[in-house]
C-alpha cells in the first residue's frame, strides 16, 4: 500500500484459531452484557447523568486489543465501557463508577465519561469531542521521546472526526512519525446527525490524504478483519513509519446515550444491522461451522458471563458512596 | 418471584405511558430481551427485562398513562435471578444521602496545595543583575540539565530562538528532541502537551503569548486542570503553560489581555505571574518541578528589564507566597507582575506626601496568599488592589471579598480596585494610556481611601 489512502480490498483471509475466537467471543459478549446491565441499571435510577452504550461496536475495541502488545496505550471518548473492559479493566470497577461509588475506578469522582486505569495503560473516558485526539497523540510523542517501543491507540467518532484539532493532531503525528494509530469508530451517527448530514467527504478513512497519514477502511463488524488491520497499523507505528488511520464502518444498536429516542433513523435500519452484521453473532457462527464449539458450550460461555456481570451489579450497589471528605481530595498533588 | 418495575429512560424522567407490552402472562422471557415500549413526552423506548423467568402476571395494562417511575409494572416467576432488583431499598437511603451531601458545609475554602517549604538566600548571598528574559531562560535550562523529562515546545522556540528570545540557546545545549518547534496549532500543542504529561514527561508548552493560549484553554482547563479529580487521583499532568500576557505597547485589544482572573478562576491550576528576574526563574523552577499544572503569566513588557538575582546554584522561590516589597503603616497596596513596578513608584510618590505605603507583590494568584494580605490590612485598616485586567471578577475583586469578609472590622475605607477601564484596549496611544492603570491612578485610589 502507498502513502495516500487505499481501501482494503474485499473481505479479510486471515484465520483465527479455536482458542483465539472462543476469547474473542468471551471478550464481546462481556462487552454486550456489561452494557445491557449497565441500561438496566440506569432505568432503575442506579446510574446517573449520561450514559452512552457500546452496543454494537463491541468487534473493534475486541479486535483491535488483539493487535497490541502489553504497554500500549489507549485513549477514547466518552464511549468508553468497552475500551475498557477489553483493555483488561474489571466489571467490577467500571459498574461501581457508573453507580457512583467508592468502588469505581476514580472512586466515584469521574462517572460514565472519566475512567482511568494507569496499571492497564487506559488514559480515559474523555468528555469534550476530540480533545482525546490531541491527548493521544501527546501520549504518542511521550513513546516517541522516550524510545521505549510503545504505540497508542487513539480512538474517536465520526462526529468527532469534524474537530479541527483531529488535524491539528494528524500533522504534527506525521512530521514527527509518532507511533499513533488514529482509529475512527464511523458508526454512522454523531447523536441524531448522519455522517451524510455532518461530513462532505463520508470515507472517513481518506481523512489522512493532506498529512500522509495512510488510511483504511475496515469492516468493523468483523473482529478478525478489524484485528488484521489493527496490526499492520500497530506495527507501522512500532517501526517508527508514523501515524495510521483506520476506519472502522460500525454501528450502534442504542440510542446516543440513554435518554436518546433515536427518531433519526427507522428501525428497520436498525434491525437489519442486528440480525445481518451482528459482530458476535459472526464469531458464534465461525465457532459453530467450524466445529470449534457446540450451541451448549457457548451458553455455557454466556452463564459465566451473566455471572461476572451480575457480581458488579451487585458490587456497584453495594459500594459505599465515596465519602464526603473526598469532596477536597484530587484538586492538587502536593508537591 | 420478581417484580419489573417502570424504568427510568432518562435522568429527568419521572412517568411514561405504557404504550405497547410485548409479552404475555405465560412468556418465558430472558434478560436482555425486549418487553415492551414507553412512551415519554419525548420519546418512544423499549424496556428490557433484567432477569430470566415465566411472566406470570402484567400490573398496568397497555396503553396506561402517567406511570411513575418504579412502580411494579409485571410479574415474574423467577428461576435464578443472579441480582435480585434492589431498587426499592436503594432508592429510598439515596435523597437522604444527598441531603447529606448538600448539607455539608460548602467550602468557601479553596483548594490548595500545601505550600512549599520556603527556600531564602542565605544572609551575604552575591546577586548578579539578570534581565526577566535571561532568568526564564536559566530557569528552564536548569531544570533540562536536571531532568530529562523537562522539554520546551511552541511556536518558533527552537531555530527562531524565541519569538521573544526567552529560549535563546537551548536548541543548541538540548537538540530538537527536548525544544520544539510546533506548527501554529495551539490547541493541538496543548492537547499534546497535556497527553505527554500524562504520560509522565513534564512539558513546558510556550505560547507566543497568552492571548493565542486562548485557542487551547480547554486543554488548560479541561484536561490539565480537572482531570487529576476527574480519575480519582490517578492521573497527573506535571506542565507548565508560559509566555507573555498582558498588554505590550500599541499592538491593540486582541493582543493585549490580561489572563490572571481567568486561571485563577480554575481549581486544579496553580497560577503563577512573577514581577522581577529573581522571581521569575525562582518561581519558574519550582513550577516545572511541581507535580500539578501550573499557568505561568509573564509580561513582554519586562523581558528587557533588569534585575538582582540570587547567585547560587538552585535558586528556588516557593509557589503560594506573596512577598511584601515595601513596608508600610497607612494602606496595603496589591499587585502582580508589571503592576508591581508601578504601586512601587506610586508608593515612593506617596512617601513623599506623608502617607506610607505597604506594597505586596502577590507573585502567585492560585493559591493566592490571603493570609500575607490579610495580616498587612490588619496594620494599615485599608487596601488598593492594582491589576492590569478588567474590573469585573478580576483579582481585585477577589482580594476585597476575602479582606471584607477575613478582616471587615479592621477597615477604615471600602477596598479599592485599580484596574483596566471597561473597554476592548485601544490602537491610540492616548486611548490606550487612559485605559490602563498608572501610577497616577494609584496615587489616586490610595488617596481617596486614606481620606486625603
Ligand atoms: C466539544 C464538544 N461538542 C459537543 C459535545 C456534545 N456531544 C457529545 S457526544 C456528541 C456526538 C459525537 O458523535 P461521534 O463523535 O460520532 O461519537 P459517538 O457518540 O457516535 O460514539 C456531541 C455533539 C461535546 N461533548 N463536546
Ligand atoms: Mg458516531
Amino acid at each position: 500500500m502507498g502513502q495516500a489512502a487505499a481501501k482494503a480490498n474485499g473481505k479479510h483471509t486471515a484465520e483465527a484459531g479455536k482458542e483465539e475466537l472462543l476469547q474473542y467471543y468471551r471478550d464481546m459478549l462481556l462487552i454486550r452484557r456489561f452494557e445491557e446491565r449497565a441500561g438496566q441499571l440506569y432505568g432503575m435510577g442506579l446510574i446517573g447523568g449520561f450514559c452512552h452504550l457500546y452496543i454494537g461496536q463491541e468487534a473493534v475495541v475486541v479486535g483491535m486489543q488483539a493487535a497490541l502488545k502489553e504497554g500500549d496505550q489507549v485513549i477514547t471518548a466518552y464511549r468508553d465501557h468497552g475500551h475498557m473492559l477489553a483493555a483488561g479493566m474489571t466489571a467490577n470497577g467500571v459498574m461501581a463508577e457508573l453507580t457512583g461509588r467508592s468502588g469505581g475506578y476514580s472512586k466515584g469522582k469521574g462517572g460514565s465519561m472519566h475512567m482511568f486505569s494507569i496499571e492497564k495503560a487506559f488514559y480515559g473516558g474523555h468528555g469534550i469531542v476530540g480533545a482525546q485526539v490531541s491527548l493521544g497523540t501527546g501520549l504518542a510523542f511521550a513513546n516517541y521521546y522516550r524510545g521505549d517501543g510503545k504505540v497508542c491507540l487513539t480512538y474517536f467518532g465520526d462526529g468527532a472526526a469534524n474537530q479541527g484539532q483531529v488535524y491539528e493532531s494528524f500533522n504534527m503525528a506525521a512530521l514527527w512519525k509518532l507511533p499513533v494509530v488514529y482509529i475512527v469508530e464511523n458508526n454512522q451517527y454523531a447523536m441524531g446527525t448522519s455522517i451524510q448530514r455532518s461530513s462532505s467527504e463520508t470515507h472517513l478513512y481518506k481523512r489522512g490524504v493532506s498529512f500522509n497519514i495512510p488510511g483504511e477502511e475496515v469492516d468493523g463488524m468483523d473482529v478478525i478483519a478489524v484485528r488484521e488491520a489493527g496490526k499492520r497499523a500497530v506495527e507501522r507505528a512500532r517501526a517508527g513509519e508514523g501515524p495510521y488511520l483506520l476506519e472502522m464502518k460500525t454501528y450502534r444498536y442504542r440510542g446516543h446515550s440513554m435518554s436518546d429516542p433515536a427518531k433519526y433513523r427507522t428501525k428497520e435500519e436498525v434491525e437489519e444491522q442486528k440480525a445481518k452484521h451482528d459482530p458476535i453473532e459472526h464469531v458464534k457462527k465461525l465457532l459453530i461451522d467450524a466445529g470449534h464449539a457446540t450451541e451448549d458450550g457457548l451458553k455455557e460461555i454466556d452463564r459465566d458471563i451473566r455471572g461476572v456481570v451480575s457480581a458488579s451489579a451487585e458490587f456497584a450497589q453495594e459500594s459505599p458512596e465515596p465519602d464526603p471528605s473526598e469532596l477536597l481530595t484530587d484538586v492538587y498533588i502536593d508537591a | 418471584m420478581t417484580q419489573i418495575l417502570m424504568p427510568a429512560l432518562s435522568p429527568t424522567m419521572e412517568e411514561g405511558n405504557l404504550a405497547k407490552w410485548l409479552v404475555k402472562v405465560g412468556d418465558k422471557i430472558e434478560p436482555g430481551q425486549v418487553i415492551a415500549e414507553i412512551e415519554t413526552d419525548k420519546a418512544t423506548m423499549e424496556v428490557e427485562a433484567v432477569d430470566e423467568g415465566t411472566v406470570t402476571e402484567l400490573l398496568v395494562q397497555e396503553g396506561a398513562q402517567g406511570v411513575k417511575v418504579n412502580t411494579p409494572i409485571a410479574v415474574l416467576d423467577g428461576a435464578v435471578a443472579a441480582a435480585p432488583p434492589r431498587q426499592e431499598t436503594k432508592q429510598a437511603e439515596k435523597p437522604a444521602a444527598r441531603e447529606k451531601a448538600t448539607k455539608q458545609e460548602q467550602p468557601t475554602r479553596i483548594s490548595t496545595p500545601t505550600p512549599q517549604p520556603e527556600v531564602e538566600a542565605p544572609a551575604g548571598t552575591q546577586t548578579l543583575k539578570l534581565t526577566v528574559r535571561d532568568a526564564l531562560r536559566d530557569a528552564m535550562a536548569e531544570e533540562m540539565r536536571r531532568d530529562e523529562s523537562v522539554f520546551l515546545m511552541g511556536e518558533e522556540v527552537a531555530q527562531y530562538q524565541g519569538a521573544y528570545k526567552v529560549s535563546r540557546g537551548l536548541l543548541d545545549e538540548f537538540g530538537p528532541k527536548r525544544v520544539v518547534d510546533t506548527p501554529i496549532t495551539e490547541h493541538g500543542f496543548a492537547g499534546l502537551g497535556v497527553g505527554a504529561a500524562m504520560a509522565g514527561l513534564k512539558p513546558i508548552v510556550e505560547f507566543m503569548t497568552w492571548n493565542f493560549g486562548m485557542q487551547a484553554i480547554d486543554h488548560i482547563i479541561n484536561s490539565a486542570a480537572k482531570t487529576l479529580y476527574m480519575s480519582g487521583g490517578q492521573i497527573k499532568s506535571s506542565i507548565v503553560f508560559r509566555g507573555p500576557n498582558g498588554a505590550a505597547a500599541r499592538v491593540a485589544a486582541q493582543h493585549s489581555q490580561d489572563y490572571s482572573s481567568w486561571y485563577s478562576h480554575i481549581p486544579g491550576l496553580i497560577v503563577i505571574a512573577p514581577y522581577d528576574a529573581a522571581d521569575a526563574k525562582g518561581l519558574l523552577k519550582a513550577a516545572i518541578r511541581n507535580p500539578n499544572p501550573v499557568v505561568f503569566l509573564e509580561h513582554e513588557m519586562l523581558y528587557g528589564v533588569e534585575f538582582e538575582v540570587p547567585d547560587v546554584p538552585d535558586w528556588i522561590v516557593p509557589i503560594g507566597k506573596a512577598k511584601v516589597r515595601r513596608v508600610g503603616a497607612n494602606v496595603t497596596i496589591t499587585a502582580h507582575s508589571r503592576m508591581v513596578g508601578l504601586a512601587l513608584k506610586a508608593a515612593e510618590q506617596l512617601a513623599e506626601q506623608g502617607i506610607d505605603a505597604e506594597v505586596i507583590d502577590l507573585r502567585t494568584l492560585r493559591p493566592l496568599d490571603s493570609a500575607t494580605i490579610i495580616e498587612s490590612v490588619k496594620k494599615t485598616n485599608r487596601i488598593v488592589t492594582v491589576e492590569e485586567g478588567w474590573a469585573q471578577s478580576g483579582v481585585g475583586a477577589e482580594i476585597a471579598a476575602r479582606v471584607t469578609s477575613e478582616a471587615f472590622d479592621y477597615l477604615d475605607a471600602p477596598p479599592t480596585r485599580v484596574h483596566q477601564v471597561d473597554a476592548p484596549l485601544a490602537y491610540a496611544a492616548n486611548l490606550e494610556a487612559l485605559a490602563l492603570p498608572n501610577v497616577d491612578k494609584i496615587v489616586d485610589a490610595v488617596k481617596a481611601v486614606t481620606y486625603r
